[in-house]
């Protein structure tokens, strides 16, 4: 086989699995928009999807805002520049713009996408998605659509209290080691925080919610072959998601800062 | 003449170069017993998968009532899939649900009736298939092979379906719990008239359960007729099957020694 057939396959291979996405994902969103919606499902997967990843994304952005305040002061101390409000500033937008809703995406991926495309993977290799067809009921209506709206909501209430966490982690590092003014810091926090800073946090956590919960859909879907599917199709979700969470969140802040 | 309750005709299905299904042809009339005897990937699956839609045949024609259901909607597709009930070959339990939902879910999540309505009549088909109400909260992780499989038809016989499919329904059981099952299988049928249609490669099963039995060999049926007739069969193929020798014109997919 020549080298050209080689990247002709692999470009077609390729242009095949974005074709599937897409359709994928067209079909996931009508369903999510048309009733009837389960409910019930709904809120199951909102408890897991949302409030059972609170301990690990309140840990996550409490030391990623406590680290940036200790770095950022190193930093300043070094040019001899005044560091108390600049600290406080770096914190508040480094964690609402950009940390907190990666660092939380990521986490979601690795903990909900992965255990969404594991739990789907195995009903499609056991015939459960089979068996939930010949019960009249729509696979994408009553396991994919629950997940995603459920994702799509939660995400952003969970980086609302990633934020809040964060920037209290930044406050505890500089008051407590670094021994700035406690009232000094926070007023700076909230003067130089607007509201598109928390906006397009939001914006990017909605989005990411959709990514991951669609991705662990959609690799739990298509999975095949026992065991080792269901294990290939987890790492596959985890893997894209955590691609796609950085890339999005690149042109997303291009789009609201990139003038 | 009466239409029959399931037609197949020149059914063809391929996956890449390989042909599982060479152009079946078979009529199931209403109210009758068929099993589809055949070998391990000689297609009895496909053909199953075929009829309900979970796969799309290359070619030929699929009617159920005389309706043709190749290539419908979405729609179309849950309605004729409210007729049918399926119990699959590992039972195909939904294990995040207790074993009375798993009962229940073709009437609460596919005929939207009410959860007290359906728990009743969920208990009362657990207790057809010889389940009490001690089950009926536990999760399908808890059960044996034996039990999971009365559990799957019960959720198959619930939602009182015109025909229903049984994939394997001994396969991977012993012997006695496979013989119950028959069991419950012929009695479940004539308590609700449904037309059913087996696939098994166990002879024992399919003598017990069937009004008529087809052999499916490379693609195609190649006999079919009355279940008392089998043995008189004149053809090599089923002679060798039903008798379960090594040596005859089957030819399993192995390298010769």
């Amino acid at each position: 086989m020549t080298a050209v057939q080689t990247i002709g396959r692999i470009f077609l291979a390729f242009l095949e699995i974005v074709g599937q996405v897409a359709v994928f994902t067209i079909v996931a969103v009508t369903h999510c928009l048309r009733p009837p919606l389960y409910f019930r499902l709904i809120g199951r997967q909102m408890m897991e999807i949302g409030y059972y990843s609170l301990p690990v994304i309140a840990l996550t952005t409490l030391f990623a805002g406590m680290v940036l305040a200790l770095q950022s002061y190193t930093g300043f101390a070094r040019n001899s520049v005044g560091a108390e409000s600049a600290i406080a500033e770096i914190v508040v937008l480094s964690i609402t713009r950009e940390l907190g809703p990666v660092l939380a995406g990521l986490m979601v991926a690795a903990r909900v996408g992965s255990s969404i495309a594991a739990e789907i993977g195995t009903m499609r290799v056991t015939e459960q998605i089979d068996a939930l067809v010949t019960l009249s009921t729509n696979p994408f209506k009553y396991l994919v659509a629950p997940r995603v709206i459920a994702g799509v909501v939660t995400l952003p209430l969970l980086i609302i209290i990633g934020d809040i966490i964060g920037v209290f982690g930044g406050y505890i590092v500089s008051i407590y080691k670094l021994g700035f003014n406690p009232t000094l810091y926070l007023k700076t926090s909230w003067d130089k925080l607007y509201f598109v800073d928390v906006n397009t946090g939001l914006v990017k956590a909605a989005v990411f919610g959709f990514v991951v919960t669609l991705m662990g859909c959609y690799q739990g879907y298509h999975s095949r072959g026992g065991a080792q599917g269901v294990g290939a199709a987890t790492i596959n979700s985890v893997v894209s998601s955590s691609i796609l969470i950085l890339i999005l969140n690149y042109l997303i802040s291009a789009m609201f800062f990139g003038t | 003449m009466t239409v029959p309750k399931i037609h197949l005709k020149g059914v063809c299905k391929r996956f890449g170069p390989k042909v599982v299904l060479d152009g079946v042809d078979l009529d199931i009339m209403p109210g009758e017993s068929v099993v589809i005897i055949g070998g391990s990937g000689s297609g009895k699956s496909v053909t199953l998968k075929c009829i309900l839609g979970l796969l799309m045949p290359d070619a030929g024609e699929i009617e159920i009532d005389g309706e043709s259901v190749v290539g419908i909607g979405a729609r179309a597709r849950e309605r004729i899939n409210a007729k049918i009930g399926m119990l699959f070959q590992g039972a195909a339990l939904f294990d995040s649900l207790t074993v009375w939902e798993n009962a229940a879910f073709g009437l609460i999540a596919g005929k939207g009736m009410s959860r007290r309505e359906a728990k009743e009549i969920a208990l009362e088909k657990l207790a057809l298939v010889g389940l009490d109400e001690k089950f009926a909260m536990m999760s399908p992780a808890d059960l044996s092979g034996g039990m999971r499989k009365r559990v799957g038809l019960a959720r198959a016989i619930a939602i009182e379906p015109e025909i229903i499919f049984f994939d394997e329904p001994t396969t991977g059981i012993d012997p006695i719990m496979g013989d119950i099952i028959n069991e419950l299988i012929v009695k479940c049928t004539e308590e609700t008239g449904a037309t059913t249609l087996t696939i098994t490669h166990d002879m024992a099963s399919a003598r017990k359960i069937s009004d008529r039995i087809a052999m499916l060999y490379k693609g195609k049926i190649v006999w079919v007729g009355p279940t008392g007739d089998i043995d008189r069969a004149d053809n090599a193929v089923v002679q060798q099957f039903i008798h379960g020798r090594a040596e005859g014109p089957i030819e399993m997919e192995l390298r010769r020694l």
